[in-house]
């Protein structure tokens, strides 16, 4: 492909690529730095939430366990096994497909939502372990102390030089999730959603794919852990309770399940939102949260990226009647 | 040459006998049709045949391959497609992705290649939309591949259905009543594609209710009642069989 038709073909992807990226340049100030490198975590879990929910049709209730199990695996291996921060973050993503895995082979086998129930007790779980196994967690006083990302001299630690690494790999796995959902895989995984039984009789193993496709979320929502505490250099388990993992569902339903880029708007729009209201009351986020999701649910139910399509809706609502050409009687 | 083989099969349901001891043979090249009146059974040895459900007793051969032995997604990589009573069609994805869904099993690209878009990937998504666009053309969809499949007419929901089955290769073609809801002009033409199809090659299997498409098309018919074969034969042999009328009409106008 030429460098013109590729640019054609991605225009949206490079268009907010380059605004993700030259963003650093715009903004000094350090407090709405680290707002986007949130984002940029948020991203991560949201784009790999969107592929099960939105491509395979499956929720996972426990999401925010996965983020722990990046976020403490990192912590623990830097700070404790002075692992290399970047080693670290394999281990932990492999560890995260393996219990995704273990999670998803005997539930995704049977119809229904299964997975919902298992992640949501899985998520308790976690977080459970997370309090109690003193030895390894440091309990609620949590983990301070964790090193920043370096390559050779190169400091991560800088908020501009995170958000750079940190968007990086946020807007690398936006472009691979393009590309899958317009794929053999992507495809098999809309249509054994849509209709399972018509997916096994051309041929989809239905099992597996929704197997993998949860393993994939998982091992994003580890990155994304690893890549938030070395960030914020401290962890403790408070952020990682099964309203983490509601909020991060309502994240990729209010940006809309049906197209990847719901991810992207519902991330911004949650990390941004709340810094808005705090200007008014502190008490309002939740409450416009809620308020928001049922008005998506109700009147929007393709998300915040449904909103394009509004407009023509609206216009052929309001278009009176004798505007309409005439039938044949 | 016989292509699949029926033995003795029968499929219970918690008690009911959806199917008793069914067996008949499908011969490489015809059409065949069951038929029988609701509730005969006929779709539950659908199921069976296309892999998705397996028999209580008894033993369904395609070739050698016994298909009671498989997982629920290999009857399509052995040859056998379907369409189904009931549209089952892939409602938000477009009559072109629907029929690329059909092309799964002959593709090879996993999750990495379709990640990171490798060149492989690429050529391989080339012709897989040539030969969904081929398939849809077979079928006379071909004007209708960027629309979204859930706003086609029923009609044209189960020729999408045949264009996605093609588009696997099949040798053997399972209907489950493709001419429901369409009118005369309609099911003659989908007569014709049958014939058609069954030129290139491919063995039909057909579940209908329409007789004079039945009778028109099939070369021999069986006929199930209550989960039991009442007879087997020609079209004009079962059109004339007693106990097919009885079955159908109910004993006292027999």
């Amino acid at each position: 492909m030429g460098i013109v038709a590729y640019a054609r073909k991605h225009a949206a992807f490079l268009a907010f690529s380059a605004v993700a990226m030259c963003a650093p340049l715009f903004i000094g100030n350090k407090y709405y730095l680290s707002i986007l490198a949130f984002t940029a975590t948020r991203l991560m879990v949201a784009l790999g939430l969107n592929l099960l929910m939105g491509q395979a049709g499956q929720v996972s209730l426990g999401h925010a366990a996965f983020v722990a199990i990046g976020a403490y695996g990192s912590a623990v291996m830097t700070t404790r096994w002075s692992v290399n921060p970047w080693l670290a973050m394999l281990v932990a993503a492999l560890l995260a497909a393996g219990v995704a895995a273990i999670l998803g082979v005997p539930t995704l086998k049977l119809r229904g939502h299964y997975l919902a129930m298992a992640t949501l007790g899985f998520g308790e779980i976690v977080f459970i372990l997370l309090v109690q196994l003193k030895g390894l967690t440091l309990g609620t006083d949590g983990i301070s102390g964790i090193p920043s990302l370096t390559i050779g001299s190169l400091d991560f630690g800088r908020p501009r030089a995170y958000h750079w690494l940190a968007w990086g790999v946020a807007l690398l796995m936006l472009r691979m999730s393009l590309n899958l959902v317009d794929s053999r895989v992507g495809r098999s995984l809309r249509a054994l959603d849509r209709a399972e039984i018509a997916a096994l009789s051309l041929g989809v193993n239905t099992s597996f794919r929704k197997v993998q496709v949860f393993v994939v979320s998982a091992v994003f929502a580890s990155v994304a852990g690893s890549f938030y505490v070395h960030y914020i250099h401290y962890i403790s388990p408070d952020s990682f309770s099964v309203t983490f993992s509601v909020v991060l569902v309502t994240t990729v339903v209010l940006g809309g399940l049906g197209n990847v880029w719901g991810a992207v708007w519902g991330s911004i729009f949650m990390l941004f939102l709340p810094e808005y209201l705090k200007r008014f009351n502190q008490d309002y986020t939740n409450l416009v949260f809620g308020l928001m999701l049922i008005v998506v649910m109700i009147f929007l139910p393709g998300g915040l990226v449904g909103l394009r399509h509004v407009p023509a809706r609206l216009r052929r609502r309001f278009t009176p009647p004798d505007a309409l050409p005439a039938e044949d009687t | 040459m016989p292509i699949m083989r029926v033995e003795d099969v029968s499929k219970n349901f918690g008690g009911l006998d959806a199917l008793k001891r069914v067996s008949f043979t499908l011969y490489e090249g015809q059409v065949k049709a069951l038929i029988g009146p609701n509730g005969a059974g006929k779709t539950t040895l659908f199921n069976l045949i296309s892999g998705v459900d397996r028999p209580t007793a008894g033993h369904i051969y395609f070739r050698d391959h016994d298909l009671g032995t498989l997982r629920r997604h290999e009857a399509a990589g052995l040859g056998i497609g379907r369409t189904f009573q009931h549209s089952k069609v892939f409602d938000d994805m477009t009559v072109l992705d629907n029929v690329k869904v059909g092309r799964y099993q002959r593709g090879r690209a996993g999750i990495f290649s379709s990640f990171f878009s490798l060149r492989r990937h690429r050529n391989e998504e080339r012709q897989v939309r040539e030969t969904a666009f081929e398939a849809l053309k077979r079928v006379g969809l071909e004007a209708q591949a960027g629309e979204l499949a859930g706003n086609l007419p029923m009609g044209d929901r189960h020729l999408l259905e045949i264009a996605r089955s093609l588009a696997t290769e099949p040798t053997v073609l399972l209907l489950d009543e493709p001419a429901a809801g369409l009118n005369n002009d309609e099911t003659d033409r989908l007569a014709d594609l049958v014939r058609q199809i069954r030129d290139n090659g491919v063995t039909i299997l057909l579940v209908e209710h329409d007789m004079g498409f039945v009778m028109d098309i099939s070369d021999e018919v069986v006929v199930l009642d209550y989960g039991k074969k009442i007879a087997e034969g020609p079209p004009l042999m079962i059109q004339n069989d007693e106990e097919v009328i009885r079955a159908y009409l109910g004993d006292d106008l027999a």
